[in-house]
């Protein structure tokens, strides 16, 4: 869609579009092609020769166990939490959507977890889990299990996941609703006439309707947790214990921190870009489309 | 209603209380046992009934600081979190609409890569060019500043776009109507579109007030000085502390003031925050 009438200046809209495209390529298009150039390169421990290494840097990364490791809990974290986070919220979206009394005062009570920040939302689930004052850790405890996520990997990637699904769910729930209220309630009103019951008219017509805002979901869902979630696992678990909770943006940081190994923090920079780049590339080819049956 | 079913509204109801509650229970600790004293969480006697140590706690964390791990007062990365916020959500809004103008309201040679150069930064969040990123603020001397806290955040494809696709909703007519009165392109932005943008630029406000308080690997990474640390990095550094001495009243009395002004503003404005999250899908 184009406008009729424009204006004709050629020199005003640059200087409009000066302020943002400077931000743009300082501080996002340079330093991303820093981090893929260093990605070729080997530093030495105090940065005064550097060396053109090809591929070396992405060599070594695969053929290190602990890459592996990030990768499996990457994968683990975001395929638990997603489906998760979509499944409760969609629930939640069907069962608020079903026009009952009080159901603005519902979406008010879910949606605001959205404005909390992913690192309080972790902080107050760990004060709940907290091995030895936590509140649920106690009952836990009385259950017979030993909860101790400072010390037990699985209980602590269950720790992360708890709080990045809580965090998740009310933004899932929104977007859900949005996408149910959009649903022609004649459709499903002919359903019912034809003698379908609930569910079936759930899984027929309602869910292959709702599939675009899911599919748009999942993805955005999936980039929340690669890299939204930084803030928990920093502040609660310290990707540890035993590397259970480092991901692969908190593996970037803390490798490129801690070992001060650039080249290394630098190629992997260049593989989460790829992943993201492909998310969106994805995402957005879906939005086009909109997807519809 | 397609059918009467009480039982079954009574089922949803059920759902829907048992979502709000699981929702709201940590909150609802967090801000019981900011209410309590240091023994009561230490010896596991939290209950469930706020204790009366509340204006104490909160009054110490904002004014003193916790006494253990941070002597800094709260107020002071509290000011800092509101400043990066409102820097942030403005900035990109500003530059945003000045994009988005140019864009549709002008034809020049670049246009479509222009729009591209913005739409793409969407594929490159900060966690994918830390250090690289952190090296330009550093050579530009930003680094402990609130410029440096603000600027490289507020490229904006979100408020781009939307604005854009406002734009473009905006009629024809009124730009010509605009021209022949003799009105210039930034008269015509200024006295026209602007007045017409405000729900658009208020929905953006939102969500982006609520992104900018809610930034963390950022201000991580590019403050040191204490004075210029923000709220959310100020929890993180309370837990930072051996585990035993955290002061827990204080650290979800801090947790308590990080989280309400942005669920405050949501609270307030979930009509324009609700829109804007929708549209932004689009």
């Amino acid at each position: 869609m184009e406008k009729r009438t424009v204006f004709s200046g050629k020199l005003l809209p640059f200087a409009l579009l000066a302020p943002q495209l400077a931000v743009t390529f300082v501080f996002f298009y340079w330093p991303a092609g820093q981090a893929v150039y260093q990605s070729f390169l080997l530093q030495d421990a105090f940065g005064i020769s550097t060396e053109f290494v090809w591929l070396d840097n992405y060599r070594q990364l695969f053929s290190d166990p602990a890459y592996y490791q990030a990768i499996m809990v990457t994968a683990v974290f975001a395929s638990i939490v997603a489906f998760s986070a979509l499944a409760l919220s969609l629930l939640l979206a069907v069962q608020a959507d079903r026009a009952l009394t009080g159901a603005g005062i519902y979406k008010t009570l879910l949606i605001w977890p959205y404005a909390v920040a992913p690192v309080v939302a972790g902080v107050l689930w760990l004060f709940m889990f907290q091995p030895s004052l936590g509140m649920l850790a106690k009952d836990i405890r009385i259950l017979g299990y030993d909860w101790n996520p400072y010390l037990h990997p699985g209980d602590a990637l269950a720790l992360v996941i708890v709080s990045a699904t809580w965090k998740q769910i009310s933004y899932n729930f929104l977007l859900f609703l949005a996408g149910l209220q959009s649903i022609p309630k004649s459709l499903i009103e002919a359903a019912a006439i034809d003698g379908a019951t609930r569910s079936r008219r759930f899984w027929t017509i309602v869910f292959p309707l709702l599939s675009p805002t899911a599919f748009y979901l999942l993805t955005v869902n999936l980039v929340y947790v690669f890299f939204d979630t930084f803030g928990i696992i920093h502040a609660v678990t310290h990707g540890g214990p035993a590397g259970a909770t480092t991901t692969l943006v908190y593996k970037v940081f803390n490798d490129g921190q801690a070992g001060g190994d650039l080249g290394s923090s630098a190629a992997q920079s260049t593989i989460l870009m790829l992943i993201v780049i492909g998310l969106t590339a994805i995402q957005f080819r879906f939005i086009e489309r909109k997807v519809n049956y | 209603m397609v059918e009467n079913r009480p039982w079954g509204d009574l089922l949803s109801h059920l759902i829907l209380i048992a979502g709000v509650l699981v929702v709201a229970f940590p909150v609802y600790v967090a801000f019981v046992a900011s209410t309590t004293d240091i023994t009561t969480i230490a010896n596991g006697q939290l209950s469930l009934v706020p204790d009366r140590h509340l204006v104490e706690n909160y009054v110490q964390v904002l004014f003193h600081g916790t006494g253990s791990s941070t002597k800094q007062p709260m107020i002071v990365p509290l000011m800092n979190s509101f400043i990066m916020a409102i820097g942030i959500a403005v900035g990109k809004i500003f530059i945003s609409l000045l994009s988005a103008f140019a864009i549709i309201y002008f034809r020049f040679p670049f246009r479509n890569t222009a729009f591209w150069v913005i739409f793409l930064t969407l594929m490159l969040p900060v966690e994918v060019r830390i250090y690289p990123t952190y090296k330009i603020v550093s050579d530009l001397h930003m680094l402990d500043s609130y410029p440096g806290l603000i600027i490289p955040l507020i490229a904006s494809a979100t408020a781009t776009l939307l604005f854009r696709q406002f734009f473009m909703t905006v009629p024809d007519e009124l730009l010509e109507a605009s021209k022949i009165d003799g009105a210039g392109p930034l008269k015509f932005f200024r006295d026209t579109l602007l007045p017409l943008s405000i729900t658009p630029i208020s929905a953006m406000f939102v969500i982006q007030f609520i992104y900018g308080w809610n930034q963390y690997l950022w201000p991580l990474l590019i403050t040191t000085r204490d004075n210029m640390q923000t709220i959310v990095i100020g929890i993180q550094k309370i837990l930072l502390v051996a585990d035993a001495l955290t002061e827990w009243q204080l650290a979800m009395a801090t947790t308590i003031l990080a989280m309400l002004p942005p669920v405050i503003v949501v609270v307030a404005m979930q009509r324009l925050f609700v829109r804007g999250l929708v549209e932004t899908e689009k």
